[in-house]
């Protein structure tokens, strides 16, 4: 059961170049899809497109995204936001920022659930309550009624996780959830990422430019240069053999501990290159 | 040796907990921490979220004074030397900030920005700049551009070298490869490594990222709460790691391997 499905989706600045070249990609129910890719891959914007929040300034200029067998691109305007809010959720990068600094948790959770989904405030607040507890909250009753910044980072993230699965998603986007986290925390934060998952079978699409976290917590990933997807592949087949040169070469640029001293390797020139011209070649097919 | 660092305590007030009227209570960052640091070592300082790293950082180049302790650089106590009495120091020890972006001036252009500190210390400009940008592998003309029409990774290689433009003797970086690609963050690496070596410099590496610090490092200091759990020459910390916090954060890296054991 396919719960997200892109189909040669194009993605330009209005009036300027590409960002997103025919991107294609299928995440099923119970499956966690990652996207991989420098700054300026385009591996955010594909979230955003999903989510219709794309700057003002992109468009789509073709392909289709279709959310739980539905495409979101035939829908009228306020018909298309409400089936996405109900479908699909984000975990955002910062849990900071992404919380209202000036409101309590609790409404913070439950909005949503009232003011889109249209719940009874009683029912969203057990929701929320019931929420917290699975995602291990200590004593979520005060939580609700604390402010985001009397919590940890780490205990943000979690109210963020909880509320994206608060009105059972089919389609979860996770954008960076652990790039502003320190490693111990991150570990927590990812299982119980897949936890959640796992338990609601929802699909997750995870956004991330760390190789490290893709291997713990996808069964399969894109790999993006300049917004086009250059490698497609189950998990454990790219890392043992990836086909791209390009996926070849961020692999060795990664840095592992257990690798003493071993020189790391900038992506070469060579590869740049190489992957340029093929968007280029790609360019020219497109306009043809 | 560059610094001696003795018994230093720090403590700053906690201003999310100042009443209305009064003093701020305050809160006790570092807690007694002791180490040397060799010339031309590059030390790594490591530590999750909140452990006093950067704090730390910010005591050895007296951006905050210690409430108790001593630290001594090359020879001369600076614990409590006032800011006129720093000042010929501080073209000494350079720092390198975590996000470019925000340390360097969006107004003003590459070459503005490396030759201020230099103009601070009353020192000759030309040419220094220039020396500056091909030290790390930038071409000339940068000197014209703005920050914001460079990558991260160039934006990085602009603070090293308005630190380096300098001449010191010591470097702070405080978690410089944090923000950028693993593409980026290698290039930044190897350069850093080059300089150390070719000026002679001394370096503390602040990082949460064991990987790039074993990559660097001589030596690891590894904070946690304020207190330094384990000592050791890069090799040893990660072969045979003694505290269990240092276990838990090795163990806690996700590695780009799928057959990891991660629990």
């Amino acid at each position: 059961m396919s719960y997200l499905q892109i189909k040669n989706l194009d993605v330009r600045l209005k009036g300027g170049g590409p960002i997103l070249r025919r991107v294609s990609l299928d995440v099923t129910a119970g499956q966690v899809h990652g996207l991989v890719g420098e700054s300026g891959a385009g591996k955010s914007m594909i979230g955003k497109a999903v989510l219709g929040t794309l700057p003002r300034a992109l468009e789509i200029t073709g392909g289709a995204i279709m959310l739980d067998g539905t495409d979101i691109g035939t829908l009228p305007p306020a018909e298309r936001r409400k089936r996405i809010g109900a479908t699909a959720a984000l975990i955002p990068q910062d849990p900071l920022t992404a919380l209202n600094p000036s409101k309590r948790i609790g409404p913070q959770i439950t909005r949503r659930l009232v003011d889109i989904l249209g719940w009874r405030r009683a029912d969203a607040q057990a929701r929320a309550l019931e929420l917290l507890d699975e995602v291990h909250i200590p004593d979520p009753t005060r939580v609700m009624r604390s402010y985001p910044h009397e919590l940890s980072g780490g205990m943000r993230q979690r109210i963020l996780i909880a509320s994206a699965f608060a009105a059972e998603p089919k389609l979860i986007i996770a954008d960076e959830p652990t790039t502003a986290l320190d490693v111990t925390v991150q570990k927590q934060i990812l299982r119980l990422i897949a936890e959640m998952q796992k338990r609601h079978g929802t699909a997750l699409l995870f956004v991330t430019h760390d190789l490290g976290v893709v291997s713990k917590v996808c069964d399969s990933l894109s790999v993006l240069y300049a917004g086009k997807v250059v490698e497609d592949a189950r998990m454990q087949r790219f890392f043992m053999s990836p086909i791209h040169a390009y996926s070849r070469a961020l692999l060795a640029a990664t840095p592992t501990y257990t690798d003493p001293k071993g020189s790391l390797m900038p992506v070469p020139d060579t590869v740049i290159d190489a992957v340029e011209l093929e968007i280029a070649q790609h360019d020219v097919r497109a306009q043809a | 040796m560059m610094y001696q660092v003795t018994d230093l305590h720090l403590s700053l007030p906690d201003m999310t907990r100042k009443p209305l009227v009064g003093a701020a209570p305050r809160i006790h960052i570092l807690k007694g921490l002791t180490f040397d640091v060799p010339k031309g070592a590059v030390l790594g300082i490591v530590g999750g979220s909140g452990s006093g790293k950067s704090t730390l950082g910010r005591a050895m180049l007296r951006l905050l004074e210690p409430t108790s302790g001593q630290i001594v650089f090359d020879g001369t106590d600076v614990s409590h030397l006032i800011e006129d009495q720093l000042r010929p120091m501080r073209r000494r020890f350079q720092m390198i900030f975590q996000d470019p972006m925000s340390s360097l001036n969006p107004r003003r252009r590459v070459g503005g920005i490396i030759a201020g500190p230099l103009r601070l210390h009353g020192m000759e400009t030309a040419g220094k700049v220039d020396d500056a940008l091909e030290m790390v592998g930038l071409p000339r003309s940068f000197a014209s551009r703005y920050p914001h029409e460079l990558s991260g990774g160039q934006r990085q290689r602009v603070g090293i070298a308005r630190a380096i433009a300098l001449r010191p003797d010591f470097i702070l970086a405080d978690e410089i490869v944090s923000g950028l690609d693993v593409s980026s963050q290698a290039q930044v690496l190897n350069l850093l490594e080059d300089l150390v070596r070719e000026l002679g410099l001394t370096l503390a590496f602040i990082s949460h990222d064991l990987s790039v610090i074993r990559r660097l490092c001589s030596r690891i200091i590894v904070l946690d709460q304020g207190k330094i759990v384990e000592e050791a020459p890069t090799e040893a910390l990660f072969e045979a790691p003694k505290a269990s916090y240092t276990r838990a954060l090795l163990q806690a890296i996700p590695l780009p391997d799928p057959y990891q054991v991660w629990d």
